[in-house]
């Protein structure tokens, strides 16, 4: 019942703020296309590549899914989402990174 | 389902009258019927799991290959591996007894998410037949950890369709996973503060977190070996620029912490049962349950200990193998808590109890073992032999399906209304203990003289082990047997159970009906006292004050 007159009162900003929301993630798909097809160095794409993926899912995130609306339970949760991104990249690229350290020939 | 007659001859509404239509079955959104659909999913999935392992087992009763090509061999050991984690172990306690109870344990009238409880239900045995079509029609030889390249360069077969079914069984445990935590937060009735929460649901929250934060990353990585078979794109593949070894670490991440979302619901199910058959609240409440959540954080962080000779960096391995050191102690933090537990309790030897006993005693021998497997040096020389299937089958099988088999034993009364004989369930506890060990300790030692897995043949010096390892698997066997006939029977036979057969303290067993109402409570329970207050049988765990006229018809607070 709560939760029934809490979606009433978001309503009337509804459609005009997901088609908004839209519009910003097809730009920034352009963008990522557009790019794609400048001849950048490697790392410098990546970094481009990358900042504009975030930049999209933070927004997918925030509005269509709601947590900007929510509790701080739900930022805790999405917050887990991602320090367990990290965990995994994090403990993955330290054996990249420390696989050419071996000291000892042969090993 | 049979129908159950209450004793005063008068009918009351209950979960299984109040509808009897197939379609009321398969369109249910009551957390108990999913329960029970559940229930019935992962036997099925058992028994064909078992039927591999009969076939297994068989092949290596004498030393030659003499049963099947080792290409049948493969299929049989990827069959029984694949059905048995993905569609039995994952889902086996939260998605059954998990669905069943924990709204009931926190005075809540159903999950949060109904729906999405009985998609995950549709998702499951599609996952299911998808999985078991692949693994029928030419099988898959992979084995069930999908290992690349072998899995995407070179392996025939439908290894992309199993991975689907694996990809829609992930969700279904997602969705378990998304509704009891919300539950769990949301749907508490008043006065079930946190610390007064029974142990298995805070097992049941430290479960669906693994859930949560890790099926996504197995889901994704088993996507992208399909889509590298399909469109040849290099992710995992050294020839076309990608890295076997990142699956191992994207498959790894999901998968250790699997382990515990077999365990951890097991290890809540056995803080219920020893409390209950000790007459005593568990020792060192908060410290297992914080050891849960413990269990849950630190097993993201000890993946590589499945790659040590894998090609992973020996520094990571230094690290991982240190971290991995550090999951012994929450879990023998819980081990000694029980043990306290006992110790001062008044102990009553019923079926689930015998059970619980037999998951202590295997359950600390696979964990103990996983210590030497932990270390570096040892893991060399044990890495894929015999050794390692023991100790994960003490941990899975000596572990978490000792705690289902507690579990079933203990809210069958609940579940269906009848109690099962006494005697032939604690025959059939003891059969399962004995030939447990008779089939898999022979296989430490195997391991350790250096018989790898994965071969359906062996040199002669290895077959009297091997020998005795088929026999235990017999008697196993007829330990997971006897209890199918026996349970069926009670459904027809079986005495009416009284409403708390056990005398257990709890909502599920204080309040809920013996076959508990559609709607679990009449009223909502107000919550007065915390879990196992055994030493006060006096007081109810929960009250309910008389409504008083401003709430009767009034919208409720509920929820
Ligand atoms: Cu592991």
């Amino acid at each position: 019942m709560a939760a029934h007159s809490h979606e009433e009162h978001t309503h009337a900003q509804r459609v005009s703020f997901y088609a908004k929301t839209l519009w910003v993630l097809m730009v920034l798909l352009v963008v990522t296309v557009w790019a794609g097809f400048l001849k950048l160095p490697d790392w410098l794409g990546i970094a481009v590549a990358l900042t504009i993926a975030v930049t999209k899912a933070t927004i997918v995130i925030m509005n269509f899914m709601h947590v900007r609306f929510s509790s701080k339970l739900a930022w805790l949760f999405a917050g887990a989402g991602f320090f367990w991104l990290i965990i995994m990249f994090a403990f993955a690229f330290a054996d990249y990174a420390s696989r050419h350290w071996e000291p000892v020939q042969g090993w | 389902m049979a129908t159950i007659t209450a004793q005063t001859g008068t009918e009351r509404i209950n979960y299984l009258n109040v509808r009897t239509t197939v379609a009321s079955w398969l369109l249910t959104l009551d957390h108990k019927r999913i329960g029970i659909l559940y229930l019935l999913g992962i036997t099925l999935f058992f028994f064909l799991g078992s039927l591999a392992a009969a076939a297994i087992r068989l092949e290596l009763a004498t030393p030659k290959g003499d049963l099947m090509t080792s290409d049948t061999y493969n299929k049989m050991f990827t069959i029984h591996g694949v059905l048995m984690i993905f569609f039995f172990l994952i889902p086996s306690i939260p998605a059954s007894f998990g669905n069943f109870v924990l709204p009931m344990m926190i005075g809540a009238r159903d999950v949060a998410f109904p729906r999405l409880n009985l998609l995950s239900w549709y998702f499951y045995m599609i996952g299911g037949v998808l999985a078991t079509i692949a693994l029928l029609k030419g099988g898959i030889d992979t084995g069930w950890t999908f290992y690349t390249p072998y899995s995407s360069a070179f392996a025939k077969g439908e290894v992309s369709l199993a991975i689907v079914g694996v990809f829609l069984v992930g969700f279904s445990s997602i969705f378990t996973g998304i509704n009891f935590l919300v539950t769990i937060h949301k749907m508490r009735a008043p006065g079930m503060t946190w610390f007064r929460l029974p142990l298995f649901v805070w097992a049941m929250y430290a479960t669906s977190l693994i859930q949560v934060l890790g099926t996504p990353v197995v889901a994704i990585t088993l996507l992208l070996v399909a889509v590298e078979r399909t469109f040849g794109i290099g992710i995992f593949d050294p020839n076309r620029g990608g890295d076997p070894i990142l699956f191992q670490h994207l498959f790894w991440f999901y998968s250790h912490p699997a382990v515990y979302i077999m365990i951890l619901p097991g290890m809540g199910v056995i803080s219920e049962v020893i409390a209950t058959f000790s007459r005593r609240r568990v020792f060192g409440y908060h410290f297992v349950a914080f050891s849960s959540l413990a269990i849950a954080i630190i097993g993201f962080l000890v993946w590589g200990h499945h790659m040590f000779s894998t090609g992973q960096s020996i520094y990571a391995g230094i690290v991982f193998s240190f971290l991995t050191f550090l999951v012994a102690i929450p879990s023998a933090i819980k081990t000694f808590n029980w043990m306290a537990t006992i110790w001062k309790g008044r102990v009553h030897w019923e079926a689930p109890m015998i059970y619980a006993l037999g998951f202590l005693g295997l359950f600390v021998i696979g964990g103990l073992t996983g210590l030497h497997l932990a270390s570096l040096a040892t893991n060399v020389h044990l890495t894929d032999t015999y050794f390692v299937v023991a100790h994960f089958h003490y941990v899975m099988v000596g572990g978490a399906i000792m705690a289902y088999m507690a579990a079933l034993h203990y809210w069958w009364p609940k579940m269906t209304g009848r109690m099962y004989p006494q005697s032939w369930a604690k025959l059939a506890a003891l059969m399962v203990f004995v030939g447990f060990n008779l089939t898999f300790f022979p296989q430490f030692i195997l391991g350790y003289m250096g018989m790898p897995r994965r071969y359906h043949s062996y040199p002669e010096e290895w077959w009297a082990l091997n020998l005795l390892s088929s026999a235990g698997a017999s008697i196993l066997g007829l330990g997971y047997l006897l209890p199918a006939i026996y349970l069926v029977w009670s459904l027809k036979y079986g005495r009416i159970a009284e409403k708390n057969p056990w005398g257990a303290r709890g909502l599920e067993w204080e309040v809920v009906d013996t076959l508990p109402h559609p709607h679990n409570f009449e009223r909502t329970p107000i919550v007065t006292r915390p879990a196992y207050d055994y030493a006060h049988p006096e007081e109810p765990t929960a009250i309910f004050p008389a409504p008083r006229p401003a709430y009767v018809g009034g919208g409720g607070k509920d929820g």
